[in-house]
């Protein structure tokens, strides 16, 4: 019995300790940034990891989820006789909730991993202590590419995800079963606002983009440095950004949607 | 995979440019940042017993044409009736002062919208002007409790 509560107590002060030394990380990372863009060839060559490799995954799942829309909302629509508003459904819920969401889960599950096992691995064989010797600072040689690779990478990749969604809508509504192609995107265009859904929409990636970079850098940089602990901190990135991303996006959409 | 550096570059160059390419299509197909047009227009004033659903922003239609938004919506103090300001482009300054105004929902379940119908005057609206003949969006209650009530006025007569 008291073995439990101290077992509870112990994993509580943990995770506290955890978000501690992520708000204590970003902090010490923040003045780091500037540095990293004095060396704009190690960012290109992140964009290139983290924006490059994942466009094909994005552009994949975002044809794929823009189809199933176009499907299942064209067979709803079609019971209420308005299936010329099979765009504004497709278009509204990609910019609005799924191409942030869904671009920001891909990309921990593509990125975010990959950059946790890859700075977790330099820790453990020591390297970013090798920099240290050097006088070389890793959190601006290593962290502060990565995150802003990361935070210039996700806006783009959302935009990509929601355009070909909207384009898979189309290929499905249009060409399969027929709704009027003018019809499809002028209701786009009167339905859907720039400024309440499309910036919306932008800030929210953005935002995802902070979160998921911002967590995969800290997880590599505090795991413990063996092949167990990269493995775990490698699976945290994953968990904890996928919570962090829907418990925000749950925040975002009730400040910035609120009827 | 193998890539040397300029493979990379003209990647990574090609990746950010697809990704603006999106974003300038969501901005300009996708929504109506490009049917917002820079035309300030002028603004009327109108006031209505009841508006309904009216929102702001909702379009105003000549002849089901689109010539402008509803800009404002706000209670005159005075007569406690709705205030309702519509901004109309420019290039529609050609209405008469005489045009008269009624809200109107677009299909069963739709939005409502304002209608404009012109009149016959020579002088034409201008900025600050105010619509003087209105009709008031049909609230579905009133009407039923109209109907009703004829209907047992009816009954009593015979």
């Amino acid at each position: 019995m008291i073995r439990g509560f101290a077992l509870l107590g112990r994993r509580a002060q943990d995770a506290l300790a955890r978000l501690g030394r992520l708000h204590l990380f970003l902090l010490a990372l923040l003045p780091a940034l500037p540095a990293g863009l004095l060396r704009p060839r190690l960012v290109v060559d992140q964009l290139f990891a983290i924006g490059v490799l994942s466009m094909q995954i994005i552009l994949v799942s975002g044809l794929f989820v823009g189809l199933v829309l176009g499907l299942q909302g064209y067979n709803i629509l079609t019971t209420f006789g308005s299936a010329e508003s099979l765009g504004v459904v497709v278009a509204l819920s990609l910019v609005r909730e799924l191409g942030p969401v869904i671009t920001a889960l891909l990309f921990a599950g593509r990125a975010g991993s990959a950059i946790t096992a890859e700075i977790g691995l330099m820790k453990s064989t020591e390297q970013l202590a090798g920099m240290e010797m050097m006088a070389v600072d890793p959190l601006k040689r290593v962290v502060a590419p990565r995150f802003l690779a990361g935070f210039l990478a996700m806006p783009l990749l959302a935009a990509l995800f929601s355009a070909i969604g909207v384009l898979g809508g189309y290929f499905i509504g249009v060409g399969l079963l027929g709704v009027d192609a003018g019809a499809y995107w002028s209701q786009i265009e009167s339905r859907v606002d720039f400024h309440e859904d499309i910036v919306n929409g932008v800030i929210k990636s953005l935002v995802f983009g902070i979160v998921a970079i911002w967590i995969a850098v800290f997880e590599g940089f505090d795991c413990v440095p063996t092949p167990d602990g990269v493995s775990r901190a490698t699976t945290r990135t994953v968990v904890n950004t996928s919570l962090a991303v829907l418990g925000l996006d749950f925040i975002m959409t009730a400040l910035m949607f609120n009827v | 995979m193998k890539y040397d550096t300029t493979m990379r570059d003209v990647w990574v160059g090609l990746f950010v440019a697809l990704g603006l390419a999106a974003l300038v299509m969501l901005a300009l197909r996708v929504s109506n940042l490009a049917s917002l047009s820079n035309d300030a227009g002028y603004r009327v004033v109108a006031q209505f017993d009841n508006i309904g659903g009216l929102k702001v922003r909702a379009p105003i239609k000549l002849a089901g044409v689109v010539v402008g938004r509803v800009e404002s919506i706000s209670i005159d103090p005075a007569t406690f009736r709705a205030e309702v300001g519509l901004r109309i482009e420019n290039r529609y300054g050609i209405l008469p002062k005489d045009t008269s105004a009624a809200i109107y929902t677009s299909g069963l379940l739709g939005e409502q919208y304002i209608g404009l119908l012109p009149g016959a005057e020579e002088a034409v609206l201008k900025d600050g002007d105010r619509i003087t003949i209105t009709q008031s969006s049909i609230v579905l209650e009133n009407l039923i409790g109209q109907f009703l009530y004829n209907k047992a006025a009816e009954g009593e007569k015979k």
